[in-house]
């Protein structure tokens, strides 16, 4: 039977170390929702998405209060809409009819992020998923709730240079038409983007995944930096390891127990749970505070890639034990803006943007919610863009750029995007240009997979 | 059987696990166990309870138990035992 010292730690963990159930998201295929009519397509979706998600909040929320542990979010996660637009939509703005649509349904849901409004061009570009990607500042400024992606490159097809070239442009037009440039905060260029991941701002519900199915994203970089700082201090990396996998194991096995029981209420199949050690603006919720508490004096020091790619590791091996299936993004996040930690060090000149590219060579995504100065060029953009696209390429990974240029702000001054979001100093980018390189038409082929050097 | 953990923590007082129980014992759920001990000078206390016989909704004991608490300025608690049993036991 259970015994009170593992009930205390269970509750300290949620109320002291802010160990929550990041996202009950609910992936919902709408594929059968495609019509010739952009109306009647707008009606289709509407009416599937407040049919089958209708009790999702309620449900996450029944589950949080009876086990007593908070489910933070509540999402919506859609077939890329540029492939269930491509029959009807003949210009951006049919399509931002269609972004308009899912936010009428997101507030209806009372879901606080829907996410697919994507493309999918990791080889090449479609009518519709251009027509879609030029849609995306417009439909960013028209809609609150939205999430918009698009994967410009895979391990398999290589990198989709045309579709980069336009994200340059389509990110700065983003930053320049949303207020604060909150769009571009919703907005993320991936590369490898899997079909089942449950964190915004890129999440879609993949066509090789069923009708419908919930996925689960759990967090608790506190819960890990407390046990570390309690009982790892001066140990072995075995020691280390071995207490990271152990924490990993536990704050899994909350988001299984969730993610079944949400499953089980809903009447919709499991999917998978996502490893993700996500942080929050919150103190005490920062993946850079693990870091910290593993040895260096701040993220962004020699010994940063290191400490990063082992508790990555760790994260997953104690993870997928605690899981019957594990998928989405599983890693350990690095988002600038979402971690005060990480902010303190971009303030203390001790993280670059070049420092967080090689961190994201051993973590999971990539360059995410980095401020940059608004006058940074489309093709200094489609440049960074390219280069997390490459690492992802040829290390069979996710990786993923969510940079915001925001219009008006220099290197030094800080954008507050509230909520979950966090706020951001705004950091230096390279004056080297990359125009001929952006300039070049094509893609880059795919990498040989073998000679692994 | 449909068992649920509560735990109260605070600082120690008379009549704390009476007032509990009296309120269990009316709604008819039954205790299988009690433990508790004190961390860095607070109260905790522990009780594994039977909630399969009770008609009362499970939201509406975990906020009663609450209430109960807040009159004597304790934190009391009511979680689901599946939370715990999942994360330490394999």
């Amino acid at each position: 039977m259970i015994n009170i010292s593992e009930v205390i730690e269970t509750n300290r963990m949620i109320l002291e170390e802010n160990l929550d159930v990041r996202t009950i998201t609910m992936g919902v295929s709408l594929l059968d929702c495609a019509d010739a009519s952009v109306k009647k397509t707008c009606d289709n979706i509407y009416g599937k998405l407040t049919r089958l998600a209708k009790d999702l909040v309620k449900t996450g929320n029944d589950i949080g209060r009876e086990f007593g542990v908070p489910v933070v979010n509540k999402r919506v996660s859609i077939t890329p809409a540029a492939i269930v637009g491509s029959a009807c939509c003949k210009k951006p703005a049919d399509f931002v009819k269609i972004a308009k649509t899912l936010d009428r349904a997101a507030k209806t849901l009372g879901i606080n992020f829907i996410g697919g409004y994507s493309a999918i061009v990791s080889k090449g570009m479609t009518p519709a998923d251009e027509l879609l990607i030029r849609s995306i500042p417009e439909a960013m400024a028209a809609t609150e709730r939205v999430c918009s992606s698009v994967n410009v490159g895979s391990t398999k097809t290589g990198i989709d240079m045309d579709a980069v070239r336009l994200m340059g442009e389509i990110v700065k037009e983003t930053a320049k038409k949303t207020k604060n440039s909150i769009g571009c905060a919703k907005l993320v260029v991936l590369c490898n983007a899997p079909d089942d991941n449950p964190f915004m701002a890129g999440a879609f519900h993949g066509v090789s995944e069923s009708d419908a199915v919930v996925n689960v994203g759990v967090s608790g970089p506190g819960v890990v930096n407390h046990v570390l700082k309690n009982t790892c201090r001066g140990e072995s990396f075995e020691t280390l390891c071995e207490t990271i996998k152990r924490t990993a194991f536990k704050i899994t096995r909350v988001g299984q127990l969730v993610a079944q029981e949400a499953s089980r209420r809903l009447g919709v199949p499991f999917g998978i749970i996502d490893l993700s050690l996500a942080p929050t603006p919150a103190v005490g919720d920062s993946v850079a505070d693990i870091l910290k508490e593993i040895g260096l004096e701040q993220p962004g020091a020699p010994g940063t890639t290191a400490a990063l790619a082992l508790l990555n590791d760790q994260v997953k091996k104690g993870g997928v034990m605690a899981s019957s299936y594990v998928g989405g993004l599983s890693g350990a996040f690095i988002p600038v803006s979402e971690d005060q930690g990480m902010i303190d060090a971009v303030n203390a000149g001790a993280l670059t943007i070049e420092k967080l590219e090689a961190m994201t060579c051993v973590c999971s995504v990539g360059l995410d919610m980095i401020a940059v100065p608004g006058a940074t060029s489309a093709a200094t953009i489609s440049g960074i863009i390219a280069d997390e696209a490459a690492i992802g390429m040829v290390n069979q990974k996710t990786t993923a750029v969510r940079i915001i240029p925001v219009a008006g702000k220099k290197v030094g001054d800080t954008i507050e995007f509230g909520g979950l979001l966090g706020h951001a100093p705004v950091m230096p980018v390279s004056n080297f240009s990359c125009d001929r390189l952006i300039a070049r038409k094509g893609r880059i082929p795919a990498p040989i997979h073998s000679f692994k050097n | 059987m449909n068992k649920a953990i509560i735990t109260v923590v605070g600082k120690d007082t008379v009549g704390i696990i009476a007032k509990t129980s009296a309120y269990l014992a009316k709604n008819g759920i039954n205790i299988l166990d009690i433990s508790q001990t004190v961390v860095q000078d607070y109260f905790n206390m522990m009780m594994i309870i039977d909630c399969s016989k009770t008609r009362r909704h499970f939201e509406n004991i975990a906020a009663d138990l609450a209430k109960i608490g807040l009159e004597m300025g304790l934190e009391v608690r009511c979680q689901k035992s599946e939370i715990f049993e999942k994360m330490h036991r394999v």
